[in-house]
């Protein structure tokens, strides 16, 4: 059984048809990344696997779940239980210190565990900074938090829109080896990203073009500099 | 490091989002504060109004007076004693004696009143003396400021008193002038005593003037109870002051009040206002906690939280602030000092923690309405 099935998904805000028809299916363990130019639905298509917006129409099955048809409160308890996220822009809470910001993400969750939070932090290398708050870490430092935090809760899919996005190259490419860590530790990962450097890390890579997942010759982006030539 | 419990990792939220914002969190506490400390003031002030204004108003004269019963012109000095025994001692601002009768002033035929100077300043603090008054223990006297004119007297001179149908005179020093603007001023005054020998009468007064701090119905009981324990004497209210005392109290009551309603209203508006900026500026936060599985029951209590922890702070600084205010306005007004009422400051507390959870509600509606998808939006 796949980890995440959608078939025919569609979302529709007013007259803009923001996704049509989309049929994707994500593997245990898979890296997928996900392209497309600006307005493509690539954010819409994250908030509905994200449980965080419901589809217009269409069918989506996560971890054997059939949410379709759920309530706000149950997709919330999804999206709770089974995502985890990250940021283009972090998000941390601003006046809560790193250690704290993990531990917000226990106490929705189920209990917030101090200790776990700590190792959490060490993980990505920031056990020294565990106390600071977000406007005393760097861009880097803020995205490992953010990493850190998504994964504080062993979410079965973690959901990363363009995460190297506000990162220099040298913070970019420390936040992406993690991501390859992960990989390798057998998380399953959706990935938002423009740079054809980053979705060629990913196993596969699907592109979005005006709410569809555009056919590999029909599409204007590539996402492997092999298949430019 | 232990494991947290889930209430301390909410008291740790509340208090960092209040403490590591101070800037805007401070100008909510603020509203607050100045909210609580004008109510709470404002609720002293109402409260202690009618004992404030009772003392003041007891400037203006008696408001009792003790009279003989039925058509006897004069009564034995010792009911008044009787009487006394039946006021409660810590209100009774004053007993003014007072005998009636008529005297011969340098050959000329005036009204005269003895009494006890020493409750005359009390009870009448309105009088107003050119020149002394009467040393105590001496025979000086004071007359009206009508005879000092009909007469030309001036302080410190000396006059001759007699009795008609009597040869003993008596040579005394006038005082002081006496002005009220009433009737007192056609009289001559004198020691009590010193009276009660010179018409032979020792023991007997003509009325009691009494000065007492008691509202309208306080002052019916006393006269009820003086009139069947007392018998020879008849008690008799001042019924215009009484009620003026009355009216302007329940003016100034309705006025203290209608501000505090006011400044209430105006507390509500102003935190209400801030905790909506606050949710309007933590729209990322509350999408973000969404996000990570906040369900809309916590996001309810942190704000309300927040609101509340808030609004006791700010309460009880305004309590204490308020008494303050409370305690300059009652020393500049009325000059007088207030003490600390803990029952008002109780309410002051309740109240500023009720308007701010009242404030909140509308600004955590919409902290509720708040979708979690914005926090992927780049709004
Ligand atoms: N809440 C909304 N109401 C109306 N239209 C929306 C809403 N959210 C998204 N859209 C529209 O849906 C389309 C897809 O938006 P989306 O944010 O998914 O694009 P994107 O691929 O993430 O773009 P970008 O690369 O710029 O982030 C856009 O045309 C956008 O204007
Ligand atoms: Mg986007």
């Amino acid at each position: 059984m796949s980890l995440l099935e959608l078939h025919d998904v569609s979302m529709i805000y007013g007259s803009v048809k923001a996704l049509q028809g989309i049929d994707l299916t994500v593997e245990k363990g898979e890296w997928l990344a996900l392209m497309g130019p600006s307005g493509s639905g690539k954010t819409t298509l994250m908030n509905i696997i994200g449980c965080m917006d419901k589809a217009s129409t269409g069918s989506i099955v996560l971890d054997g779940v059939d949410f379709t048809d759920v309530t706000a409160g149950n997709l919330t308890m999804l999206r709770r239980d089974k995502i985890g996220l990250v940021f283009q822009q972090f998000h941390l809470i601003p006046y809560l210190t790193a250690v704290e910001n993990l531990m917000v993400a226990q106490y929705y969750h189920s209990m917030p565990d101090e200790q776990e939070a700590l190792l959490a932090l060490e993980r990505v290398g920031l056990k020294e900074r565990a106390r600071h708050l977000p406007s005393q870490l760097s861009g880097g430092e803020q995205q490992r938090v953010c990493i850190a935090r998504a994964l504080i809760n062993y979410p079965m899919l973690i959901l990363a829109d363009e995460p190297t996005g506000n990162l220099d190259e040298t913070n970019a490419k420390l936040v992406l080896e993690f991501f390859q860590q992960l990989h390798r530790e057998g998380h399953t990962i959706i990935m938002v990203t423009h740079d054809p450097k980053v979705a060629e890390l990913a196993e596969r890579c699907i592109v979005l073009e005006h709410g569809r997942i555009a056919n590999r010759k029909d599409r204007r982006i590539v996402c492997r500099e092999e298949e430019v030539s | 490091m232990t494991k947290m419990t889930k209430y301390s990792m909410y008291t740790k939220m509340i208090w960092n989002a209040l403490l590591r914002r101070r800037s805007r969190m401070l100008i909510a506490l603020l509203a607050v504060a100045i909210g609580a400390t004008v109510v709470s003031g404002l609720v002293t002030i109402y409260y202690d109004v009618p004992r404030q204004m009772g003392r003041e108003f007891r400037s203006y004269g008696a408001n009792l007076l003790l009279t003989p019963a039925g058509d006897q012109q004069v009564m034995m000095q010792n009911l008044v004693a009787n009487a006394t025994a039946l006021l409660p001692s810590d209100k009774l601002i004053g007993i003014a004696p007072y005998l009636y009768d008529r005297i011969k002033l340098n050959e000329q035929p005036f009204l005269v009143a003895g009494t006890s100077f020493q409750a005359v300043k009390k009870v009448s603090p309105y009088w107003q003396i050119r020149g002394e008054w009467p040393a105590d223990q001496s025979e000086d006297i004071v007359i009206g400021a009508e005879v000092a004119e009909r007469l030309e007297i001036e302080p410190g001179q000396q006059v001759t008193l007699a009795v008609a149908g009597s040869e003993a005179e008596k040579k005394v020093k006038v005082a002081g002038i006496l002005r009220t603007g009433g009737s007192e001023e056609n009289f001559i005054f004198l020691d009590l005593t010193l009276l009660q020998q010179m018409l032979k009468k020792e023991g007997v007064i003509s009325i009691a003037q009494v000065s007492i701090t008691a509202n309208e119905t306080e002052l019916n009981t006393l006269t009820q109870q003086i009139g069947e324990k007392v018998p020879g004497m008849e008690p008799r209210l001042v019924k215009q002051v009484t009620q003026s005392e009355q009216t302007v109290l329940g003016k100034l009551q309705a006025l203290v009040y209608l501000v505090t309603i006011v400044v209430l209203l105006l507390t509500l508006i102003c935190v209400a206002t801030t905790m909506m900026a606050v949710v309007t500026e933590r729209r990322k936060e509350i999408g973000l906690k969404k996000a990570l599985g906040a369900e809309n029951r916590s996001i309810i209590f942190e704000f309300l939280g927040e609101g509340l922890a808030l609004g006791a702070l700010g309460g009880l600084l305004g309590t204490v602030l308020g008494f303050f205010f409370a305690q300059a306005v009652s020393v500049n007004v009325f000059g007088r000092m207030i003490s600390f009422q803990p029952l008002i400051a109780l309410l002051a507390l309740v109240v500023s923690i009720a308007v701010t959870g009242l404030a909140c509600l509308v600004p955590v509606k919409i902290a509720t309405e708040v979708e979690p998808a914005i926090v992927l939006r780049g709004e």
